[in-house]
């Protein structure tokens, strides 16, 4: 996928000025929040411990990063061993290049596909377009995005969460060429109706893959809609494309993950379905494809572990942080410019990405840290994103004058004598802006916190300077 | 007991009344107020910026500053989370002065867990009069896990009434350089915040830290709301001067 995350600020002053995005973020907002914070309370109520279990995920997580070679290697061997071919890519150019490859191997026509996060990042559907494959999402978020002109998504499990009923409706009718439906099972039931050919026509189904299990080299999959089983059962090839980072050890590891993920993505206690798919279709077998491929992707990860942001590899993708985030409740995913938004994406994109590609993207949360405790493997996302500032200061990518002045004023500020004269004259020249008001409308020093909102009037002397007064 | 009060350079430049309510409080508690005069500021606005090496200055001058002193207090959540929380980690490869951070490090605390866990105050000088909504700063709630103590000190005033707003504990978009760097965003964050205080009709939106209870006046003023006052709370706790 194209990046703009260098197009943050004016993505997201976009994203303010749409009275549509608006009214959409403002319906979801509470949803995601509100549910999740219902299953942990039923969680506990049944005597569960989330506090523990949070711990629990993070140590296998971690396990698992210091080790990730060699779990690889052992799902690659239990994953052969089931009739399965597994290739690694290192870039989304060679998974491209893989999927088109085994497309064109067994002669596919049309690909139906389940949601895959990775395959944005890989631009598959474009690569399969210029090969002559029609790709098809089956997701039904995500298949509103693709009949909509290819529409990034802007949310990592609810990809169409920024379109309203009214959107959806119009987009529907227009490409469908039915009459308008206004009910949302009316318009499921059009979309069920359109996809069903596409299942049963698609030679081949791309599924992304929520976990591995090294074990016994299974995918596990995480849905609600059912169309990932459709996609992995009905065609003749099946193609998992994941990253490296979602291997697990054992069943038993994966049950600890899913009892997180799922509370943590949508507050059910479980999803759905949870497929949990082993090896090609034996003889006795009714369903299931006769080639199974995994393409394990690198695209960046490999760089990050052993890094001191291993820690963000933890990610399971379950999008607590972006949903209790201030500033992707604000603005929404689009404007965060590339496939993963809100916390975890303004990590990830600078670690993956560059990160003189996403200079804005550390900067763009106010440290509130709702996401590091809704985090159901405990990444620590703000001192993530501070450490990713850090590292663009090291490298001398903020702006030459953001960096003078940090440096002059904390010189200043140890000195305390030269500082008392700067505060004193500071709030002086404040309390002149104001005029005798309690507040100033325009500040020429600071536009960015005038435009939106009044700043109030200095007392007028320093603390320090009438504290020293009173002693006298 | 001795207590050297941080009184945050924001406190310092645009609320000094805030400071010497927080001098009031404590003697009120029983404690000896020192304000040592060199002190500045706590570095946050560098550390936050990833100028870890103006972050790291500063932080040894606070420590030095305030070593000698068996209790600071601070009136923000987001600054006494700095020294006992971030100022540690910001040597770990300088033996010494990591010692000297980890040192103060538990001495430092945040004003109403203080009055609470500390000085344990059972009366305070405070008389004011009114329905107040508090909002819970984020350093101060998330990293410091202050939620009760304020409301505990609140409740002392026989003339408060305490009305929760819906979301007291989302951040109001303050977020230091955020505020002035993602302008728009912040402000738009801040009216969310607003409205949400605002639905409880209360006289005060109360808080514990002056950065978010700047945004959220200057929100206020901006929206037209010419009344709702907006106070820190050991003005409250401490009544006038």
């Amino acid at each position: 996928m194209q990046i703009r995350s260098m197009f943050f600020k004016a993505n997201a002053a976009s994203a303010l000025a749409n009275p549509v995005l608006q009214g959409n973020m403002r319906m979801s907002k509470g949803k995601f929040v509100d549910k999740r914070r219902t299953a942990i309370t039923d969680f506990q109520a049944e005597g569960g411990d989330f506090e523990a279990l949070r711990e629990a995920g993070a140590e296998l997580r971690n396990r698992v990063l210091n080790d990730l070679d060699l779990w690889l290697e052992r799902f690659e061997s239990a994953a052969i061993a089931t009739g399965a071919t597994v290739l690694w890519a290192k870039d989304g150019a060679e998974v491209c290049r893989h999927v088109v490859d085994i497309a064109r191997r067994h002669g596919v026509k049309k690909a139906a596909k389940s949601k895959s996060m990775l395959s944005e990042e890989a631009g598959l559907n474009q690569a399969l377009e210029a090969a002559g494959i029609q790709p098809v999402e089956t997701d039904l978020g995500e298949y509103i995005l693709q009949i909509n002109d290819n529409e990034p998504p802007s949310h990592i499990i609810a990809p169409v969460v920024h379109k309203g009923l009214d959107e959806v409706a119009d987009l529907f009718a227009r490409v469908h060429k039915t009459p308008r439906k206004t009910e949302i099972p009316e318009l499921t039931r059009e979309a069920r109706e359109v996809l069903r050919q596409h299942f049963l026509d698609a030679d081949m189904g791309i599924s992304g893959g929520n976990f591995l299990v090294a074990e016994t080299g299974s995918v596990a999959l995480v849905t609600n809609e059912g169309n990932g089983r459709m996609v992995t059962t009905l065609p003749r090839v099946h193609v998992v494309v994941t990253g490296i980072e979602k291997v697990t050890p054992t069943l038993e590891d994966l049950s600890l993950l899913l009892r997180l993920l799922i509370r943590s993505a949508t507050g059910q206690s479980i999803s759905n379905y949870v497929s949990l798919l082993t090896g090609i279709k034996q003889p006795e077998e009714h369903d299931g494809p006769e080639h199974l491929y995994f393409v394990l992707v690198d695209n960046g990860r490999a760089d990050v572990v052993a890094s001191e942001f291993q820690d963000m590899l933890r990610c399971i993708r379950c999008g607590a942080c972006m949903n209790h985030c201030p500033v992707y409740q604000t603005i929404g995913g689009h404007a965060y410019g590339w496939v993963y938004p809100g916390p975890m994406g303004s990590v990830l994109t600078p670690l993956y990405m560059g990160l003189d590609k996403a200079i804005d993207l550390p900067h763009a949360a106010t440290l509130c840290n709702q996401c590091g405790v809704v985090c159901p493997v405990k990444i620590p996302l703000p001192e993530l994103l501070r450490k990713l500032r850090e590292k663009q200061v090291e490298k001398g990518l903020r702006p030459l004058m953001e960096r003078l002045t940090l440096k002059a004023w904390a010189w200043v500020a140890c000195r305390p004598k030269l500082y008392a004269v700067g505060t004193r004259f500071g709030v002086r020249y404040l309390s002149w802006l104001a005029g005798g008001r309690d507040r100033i409308g325009a500040l020429g020093i600071a536009p960015g916190w005038t435009d939106g909102r009044d700043f109030p009037a200095p007392q007028g002397k320093t603390f320090r300077e009438m504290h020293a007064a009173r002693q006298r | 007991m001795r207590v050297a009060l941080f009184v945050t350079c924001l406190v310092d430049m645009m609320r000094p009344r805030i400071g010497f309510a927080v001098i009031r409080l404590l003697e009120a508690a029983g404690c000896e107020v020192i304000v040592p005069d060199s002190q500045t500021c706590c570095g946050q606005p560098a550390f936050n910026s990833g100028d870890r090496a103006s972050a790291a200055m500063l932080a040894k001058k606070v420590i030095a500053e305030f070593e000698g002193y068996e209790y600071v207090v601070a009136p923000s959540g987001s600054c006494a989370d700095q020294i006992r929380n971030e100022y540690p980690g910001l040597f770990a490869d300088d033996p010494e002065w990591h010692g000297r951070a980890v040192a103060l490090a538990s001495r430092v605390h945040e004003l109403t867990d203080f009055l609470v866990n500390v000085a344990r105050v059972d009366k305070l000088p405070g008389n004011f009069c009114g329905s107040i909504t508090y909002h819970d700063s984020c350093a101060g709630l998330r990293s410091l896990g202050i939620k009760r103590q304020p409301r505990q000190l609140l409740a002392k005033l026989p003339g408060v009434e305490l009305k929760e707003m819906p979301g007291a504990e989302e951040c109001c978009g303050f977020g230091g350089t955020f505020s002035v760097k993602f302008g728009d965003v912040s402000a738009a964050i801040a009216e969310r915040k607003c409205a949400n205080a605002c639905t409880t009709g209360a006289d005060a939106i109360v808080g514990g830290d002056l950065g978010c209870l700047l945004n959220i006046e200057g929100k206020l003023r901006r929206m037209g709301d010419e009344t709702t006052r907006v106070l820190h709370v050991a003005e409250v706790l401490a009544g006038d001067d």
